[in-house]
């Protein structure tokens, strides 16, 4: 039987290397990327704890399906903020896009 | 519909009408005046359904209609406001309805709808005639909506005040008709005659409103109601006039009664506050109709009817307030003999009439007082209009003949009998009621019943006060009507007047029914020691107060005198004038009766010069620029010394280099130094953010967990 | 050590091995399909913990929808965007940092937590239909409705959003 302690560090692994990605990739898509591995990380982890707590409550499962929809919105409009930062700037690096500085 | 609605809708129709015409048809004069005229009628169906309801109805005095609305909270009770028909508001109703529909229609005619715009015409100005078909003619009033606009909301302020049942909406009422007069009066507002006229009516009856807002404040904090209903009852009526009030040793109901009859000298022009009166002649002819006839002086009165049960508790207002009345109906009286305006005489005159009407309210005969009230509406909004007709017909003369005469002086007139036969029948039927002709008009049973009172309730020196004023008033009537009307046209203007158009005339012949008529229904039922019918008006109006006043018993000689006075001083009237030609030849051209007692100039003397003197020299000169600028000069040179010297020690050193500058410095190195953190860059917020709260989660860590 | 136990180790491998490439990979089209590498595994965990529902979702869903939606959003950007020069920015060293201190601070967490231990998996209760109870938990008043009826609003404003956002004004 596997422990739930391998899922949560597989969790803590996706979410770490997620959380990388978003703080030093250049480009916006690519930060978009890390944001979902992040996402998958929290999935597992609330899968997990469905699946080692009481599984006639369901709430871990629901709780998994929701961030997906959130996920799936979050994408939409990222994808569709960068294609419109794209059209204007002509570019999508995150560290060029620092208009509201000073 | 029932009463009360009718009632509450009544002052509506005006009021909309003045919003609508000032938003919205401001440039559309035919739809102006027909928003205007409609809703004057739609006033006037709701005033005469009621009328005839009141009618009808059983015992209106003891169950009149009323309904109220809770409206301001005060504390713990509430601020009612409603509104109130007994027999008294409804025969006020049916006048004011009637005069005010007249006055309407009449406008639109004195104001020349339908004739080209002048060319020379300017907003604020009487319009001077335009060239029409080769010859000059009348030219419309430039403001011709303001106007109506101005009697619509004039109209909303009388019947709200006629309506309501208590002193707070009254007073509501109250002041818009004073605006209003304001407004009306100096409709011309570019001729400065009448900028100061407007000012001068606006202050005076200021004067007499602020006594009255004591007054009703005084009431108010010693009953906690205002309305009508609830200060008659006998309790509070009793404690009133129990009560002593501290001044003068009057009794509360006696002060208050004082301070609300004051407030009713200036509004109903009683001297010594009439002088706005005779200068509010410069407004238009309507105005001045709608002043001394339908509103504004009615409502004087009508509010010390209103408030008799009040006022009559104290003996020592009564006996002011007959005192006041009778001299201003002699003092005016006497004034109206020697003015060739032919509004002034008449301004004059509505000042003595309503001098009898104080006169009866004082002697307690307020039956006499309200039957009066109505009469002389109608016959003086009669004489005003037909006034107004006069001026009217030799303007167009003096167009025509560009003859530059003064329209409103009676020596410039004569001879217009032929020229405008329907002005001088109805003038002549109004001019015979003002002067009490016997049997035939109004005027003379209203007047006769307030001799009869005087005399009945042995006042003699009211009575004769009263009498010859009756006489003064025949005289000056007549020979208003002989100097105008009759005998040979004095100036080509008069020579070459026209009569109106219907809508001026129209009026006229309606008002001059009722200065006939509405005398009828007050004939005493004793009259000549025949037994007629009790007097409807009498028993009517006389209902109102739960308590009805006796009548007096018929006397032959108040009506010998009346009679006597009345057709003496029309006689005189007629001969004195028949044959004079012009104002040098006038034998009663007096100058102190034509300087109206030196009363303008009195006040002039006694409070606007030193008014005037005050201002400029002591406060303005002494006070002000000698005391108070030396002073705060000294206080300034004092300061800019010390200023200068914390400046130079203090402020430079220590506040500029050191804390100012010394924080500039530090902030801006600050900021200099933080400057590349703030790089808006997403990604770097979001490391610094985690880094320090890396940082200090794992600082909290180790300590939380090591203590 | 059971065969269920090495399963998830070549998977947990694997997934991460593919994690670490989708952040560090220049070529943005690769990172896109080594995400749905990376996602197919996460998929592979959702079977081992008997969440079938939600591994069919995690296949079609992201691996279907939101990873295509990415490599077009690589294509139609990739103009500018070349594959050689800097990919990353130059507090990655700052980055990494915080990214194992954040793996740090959880695996400490998780060393700590007394729970983590006794934990085992009960075997499911027979006859226990995962994928049934979980449509009846997502539309039962008495569990997640509301929850599930506002993620629908969401995602039709996130429809309306994505549409007026990436609008081509001209």
């Amino acid at each position: 039987m596997i422990p739930l302690s391998w899922y949560l560090m597989l969790a803590a692994g996706l979410f770490s290397i997620g959380l990388f990605g978003v703080l030093v990739r250049r480009n916006a898509i690519a930060i978009l990327l890390g944001i979902e591995l992040m996402l998958n990380a929290v999935n597992v982890n609330l899968a997990a704890f469905w699946r080692y707590g009481d599984v006639k409550n369901m709430a871990g499962q629901v709780f998994a399906i929701i961030v997906f929809a959130v996920a799936a919105a979050e994408v939409a409009v990222g994808l569709a903020l960068v294609i419109s930062v794209y059209r204007r700037r002509n570019t999508v690096a995150a560290d060029e896009l620092d208009m509201l500085k000073w | 519909m029932p009463a009360e609605l009718i009632i509450w809708l009544i002052p509506i129709p005006p009021l909309l009408a003045f919003f609508i015409i000032v938003l919205f048809t401001n440039r559309n004069k035919a739809l102006s005046h027909g928003i205007a005229i409609t809703a004057a009628l739609l006033s006037w169906l709701g005033a005469m359904r009621v009328f005839q309801l009141a009618l009808s109805a059983e015992q209106l005095g003891l169950n009149p209609f009323a309904s109220s609305y809770p409206w301001l909270p005060t504390g713990d009770t509430w601020l009612s406001i409603g509104v109130l028909v007994d027999p008294l508001s409804a025969v006020t109703l049916f006048f004011v309805a009637w005069t005010v529909l007249m006055i309407f229609i009449y406008s639109v005619g004195y104001h020349n709808f339908g004739k080209p715009a002048g060319e020379h015409d300017r907003p604020g100005l009487p319009p001077r005639g335009a060239a029409e078909h080769g010859h000059t003619g009348p030219s419309i009033e430039p403001l011709y909506s303001r106007f109506f606009a101005f009697i619509g909301l004039f109209a909303f302020g009388m019947y709200t005040l006629v309506v309501s049942d208590n002193l707070l909406t009254l007073f509501v009422g109250w002041e818009i008709m004073g605006l209003c007069s304001y407004l009306l009066i100096g409709f011309w507002y570019a001729k400065e005659s009448a900028r100061d006229a407007a000012i001068k009516a606006f202050m005076i009856t200021r004067i007499g409103d602020v006594f009255m807002l004591l007054g009703i404040v005084y009431l108010y904090s010693a009953t906690g109601t205002l309305s009508f209903r609830e200060i008659f009852t006998e309790q509070i009526l009793h404690t009133l006039a129990t009560v002593p009030s501290g001044v003068l040793g009057l009794s509360a109901a006696g002060l208050i009664g004082l301070l609300l009859f004051i407030g009713t000298i200036g509004k109903s022009a009683q001297f010594p506050l009439h002088v706005w009166l005779p200068d509010a002649m410069e407004g238009p002819t309507p105005v001045s109709a709608m002043i001394h006839a339908a509103t504004m002086v009615s409502a004087g009165v009508y509010m010390v009817i209103r408030m008799f049960p009040l006022i009559s508790l104290d003996p020592h207002t009564l006996t002011i307030m007959a005192t006041i009345g009778a001299f201003t109906a002699l003092f005016a009286a006497t004034i109206a003999v020697a003015q060739n305006d032919i509004k002034r005489v008449l301004a004059y005159s509505t000042i003595s009439q309503l001098g009898y009407m104080m006169a009866a309210l004082g002697l307690g005969a307020y039956v006499a007082a309200a039957f009066h009230l109505v009469t002389h509406a109608f016959f003086k909004a009669l004489l005003f209009l037909g006034s107004g007709s006069v001026i009217h017909g030799v303007e167009h003369g003096a167009l025509e003949t560009n003859d530059h005469a003064d329209p409103q002086d009676m020596f410039n007139m004569g001879g217009l009998r032929s020229r405008m036969p329907i002005t001088f029948w109805t003038f002549l039927i109004g001019g015979l009621a003002l002067s009490g002709f016997p049997v035939l008009t109004a005027g003379f049973w209203s007047k006769d019943e307030i001799l009869a009172e005087a005399f009945g309730r042995g006042q003699l020196a009211v009575f004769i006060t009263l009498t010859s004023a009756a006489l003064l008033t025949a005289f000056y009537t007549m020979r208003q009507i002989t100097l105008t009307f009759l005998g040979e046209p004095r100036s080509r203007a008069a020579e070459h007047a026209s009569e109106n158009g219907w809508t001026m005339t129209a009026p006229l012949v309606v008002l001059a029914v009722f200065a006939i008529s509405a005398g009828w229904v007050g004939i005493p039922h004793d009259f000549l020691g025949l037994t007629l019918r009790r007097g409807w008006f009498h028993e009517f109006v006389g209902s109102t107060l739960a308590q009805p006043e006796e009548a007096v018993a018929f006397n032959v000689v108040p009506l010998l005198a009346s009679v006597a006075a009345s057709l003496l001083g029309l006689l005189l009237g007629w001969l004195a004038y028949r044959n004079v030609k012009t104002a040098a030849e006038d034998r009663f051209q007096i100058p102190l009766l034509k300087n109206k007692y030196y009363v303008d100039e009195a006040y002039d003397f006694l409070f606007v010069r030193p008014a005037v003197w005050f201002a400029e020299i002591f406060v303005s000169l002494w006070m002000d620029r000698g005391l108070i600028d030396g002073v705060l000069h000294g206080i300034a040179r004092a300061t800019a010394a010390i200023g200068s010297a914390v400046r130079r020690y203090f402020d430079l050193l220590i506040i500029n280099r050191l804390i100012g500058d010394g924080t500039a410095f530090v902030t801006k190195s600050a900021g200099r130094g933080l400057r590349p953190i703030q790089s808006g860059r997403v990604q770097q917020y979001l490391i610094l953010g985690l880094f320090v709260f890396f940082l200090i989660g794992g600082l909290l860590y180790y300590f939380l967990t090591m203590a | 050590m059971t065969i269920a136990q090495i399963i998830f180790l070549i998977v947990a491998a694997g997934t991460l091995a593919s994690a670490v490439i989708v952040v560090t990979t220049p070529n943005l089209v690769h990172a896109a399909l080594w995400l749905v590498s990376t996602l197919f595994g996460v998929a592979v965990v959702f079977a081992l913990l008997n969440a079938g529902f939600l591994a069919v979702v995690q296949v079609v869903v992201y691996i279907g929808a939101i990873a295509i939606l990415f490599i077009f959003a690589v294509m139609l950007t990739r103009r500018e965007q070349r594959d050689f020069g800097q990919q990353m920015n130059r507090f990655w060293w700052l980055g990494a940092l915080v990214a194992v201190a954040t793996f740090a601070g959880l695996a400490a967490m998780l060393q700590s937590w007394s729970g983590l231990s006794g934990a085992a998996a009960a075997d499911l209760p027979i006859g226990f239909d995962s994928v049934g109870a979980l449509g009846d938990a997502l539309i039962s008043p008495q569990a997640f409705v509301l929850p599930f009826e506002v993620a629908s609003v969401l995602l039709l404003a996130a429809l309306v959003g994505a549409v007026y956002v990436a609008f081509n004004r001209k």
